[in-house]
């Protein structure tokens, strides 16, 4: 098989992961970003472009950027949320295409669960949060519980549906010594878990990490002379619906994945079906089975079903968040970089025991917002 | 309800809908174009863009679109937990978050109609809240 694509993922890393009191997210992202270009085979002097989210700093390009010693001569600050990385990706390859420069390289770093204590609220309600903020809904988990409760009414979706995700997506985690829960759950124990915004349980929410990562792309050219095989990127597609949950048009349906999706492989020029190994992101566990309905892996209302028995598990039909995901290997905050890491080395073959077998063609996720924003990336290898 | 909860900053947009509130109204926009209702208030109809709105008072009459019962807040929301915050469909057609209050719990369920209530919840604040109509 070989692609006609016009750039690919050269390296991926992440940084320390979990509690990292003693870094910074500049510390993190200098982690990632070394190990990146390592993974890659290229020197800091190669990259000329720089995708950064983050909401860390006034203007995170600009900071990190001068903390590095780079000076990109394109640079992205594109943030929808945990999506941003998936968007970064397609961003990357326009540029390159354009012929606007040949390596670019997407950071993310956050020391959120270290930062817990110190967390604020905003000092003044301003624009449009005047109309949902006064009311105390919990953020971001408040919001999928809305969207939870009326998948429930229109599709008969049930707690239990929920669960089968979480425990799924913790035997997957058992695989990957990186990940921060790795004991074996049950569906009972995840319906037995504390309410944190009914219908949602503690154990149908990701974790609350530190941690970063970083991607490398290049352009064709480029991605012959490096370390590893490239992960070729094959399609791509992204969308916003809303900002706040109040105005999302169907709670029932994630629209902007349903968009980005549809894009994505339609660029590809493939269907679900061709997809080996999915990586979808996982803030909640009804975000995986509203956006595998969306993407088209199931039909509508069908994502309960199609979860059930364990489908997604490791030796299931459908190999899903095969790190361990946001539910159980790291969620600092916008996780959507490390759907990409996975999907690139489950393409690779460095997945160990967890390698899901004749990977060809993979696909990652990111959601962000309140299910606001979409971004989907198609991967293949050669 | 939070004694703390941060100052909202009005705006030429949002200050009809807070005066309203503090007068027993619950006022939303109605677009002169397409005539389709619109909350919240802003400056362009979000359907068919047309550029000149209307206020209109809303019956307060809803139903319950989806809801949640929080178990975990945070800031001045962290002292009311459990407490159900719902997305109420107006009767006029848009959508608002609210929180419905004095309800038992199991009598609470997506559809159920309800019913405006206006509830000062600072010294200068009134917000619209919703009870279950029946």
């Amino acid at each position: 098989m070989g692609f006609a694509s016009k750039a690919a993922i050269v390296g991926v890393a992440e940084s320390d992961l979990g509690r990292t009191p003693d870094k910074t997210v500049l510390q993190l992202q200098l982690q990632a970003a070394q190990a990146a270009l390592d993974d890659a085979g290229l020197q800091w002097s190669d990259v000329d472009a720089l995708f950064c989210a983050g909401n860390w700093a006034w203007s995170p390009n600009l900071m990190l950027a001068e903390y590095l010693g780079i000076q990109p001569k394109y640079t992205d600050t594109t943030n929808i949320g945990g999506s941003s990385f998936e968007a970064h990706v397609g961003h990357a390859v326009a540029g390159i295409e354009a012929g606007l420069f040949d390596v670019a390289l997407i950071t993310y770093g956050s020391t959120q669960r270290s930062d817990r204590s110190r967390n604020r609220g905003p000092s003044a309600i301003r624009l449009t949060e005047q109309y949902d903020f006064p009311y105390g809904l919990p953020s971001p988990v408040g919001s999928y519980a809305l969207a939870a409760m009326r998948h429930m009414y229109e599709y008969g979706t049930t707690s239990e549906q929920l669960a089968e995700v979480a425990v799924a997506t913790r035997k997957w985690a058992s695989m990957n010594e990186k990940a921060m829960m790795r004991d074996p759950i049950t569906i009972e124990d995840v319906l037995n878990s504390r309410w944190i915004a009914e219908p949602l349980h503690l154990l149908d929410c990701c974790l609350v990490t530190d941690g970063g990562g970083a991607v490398v792309i290049a352009s064709r050219d480029r991605a012959k002379n490096t370390r590893k095989a490239p992960a070729w990127i094959l399609g791509h597609g992204e969308s916003h619906t809303h900002n706040t949950i109040t105005n999302m048009p169907d709670l029932a349906t994630h629209q902007a994945a349903v968009a980005s999706g549809q894009a994505a492989f339609a660029m590809a020029g493939l269907n679900p079906a061709d997809i080996d190994v999915t990586e979808i992101y996982d803030s909640f566990t009804i975000t995986v089975i509203m956006t595998l309905e969306a993407l088209g892996f199931c039909g509508r209302g069908e994502g309960g079903a199609f979860v059930s028995g364990q489908r997604t598990a490791p030796g299931g039909p459908f190999p899903l968040n095969t790190n361990g995901g946001g539910l159980s290997y790291c969620h600092p905050g916008m996780y959507g970089i490390f759907l990409l890491i996975e999907a690139t080395r489950q393409l690779r073959g460095e997945c160990g025991p967890r390698q899901v077998e004749n990977a060809r063609i993979a696909l990652a996720h990111g959601t962000g917002g309140v299910l606001s924003s979409a971004a989907t990336v198609i991967l293949g290898k050669d | 309800m939070p004694a703390q909860l941060p100052p909202i900053q009005q705006d030429s947009e949002s200050r009809p809908y807070w005066e309203g509130l503090a007068q027993g109204e619950l006022r939303i926009q109605r677009c002169d174009a397409c005539s389709r209702a619109v909350f919240y208030p802003r400056s362009i109809c979000p359907y068919c863009h047309s550029r000149s709105l209307s206020w209109i008072v809303a019956t307060g009459r809803g139903t319950i679109y989806s809801y949640t019962v929080a178990y975990q807040a945070f800031g001045a929301f962290a002292a009311d937990v459990p407490f159900v915050v719902a997305i109420v469909e107006l009767e006029e057609g848009v959508r608002m978050m609210s929180r419905i209050i004095d309800a038992p719990r199991a009598r609470i369920a997506v559809g159920k109609p309800v019913q405006v209530t206006f509830e000062k919840v600072g010294e200068e604040l009134t917000l619209p809240y919703f009870r279950l109509s029946e």
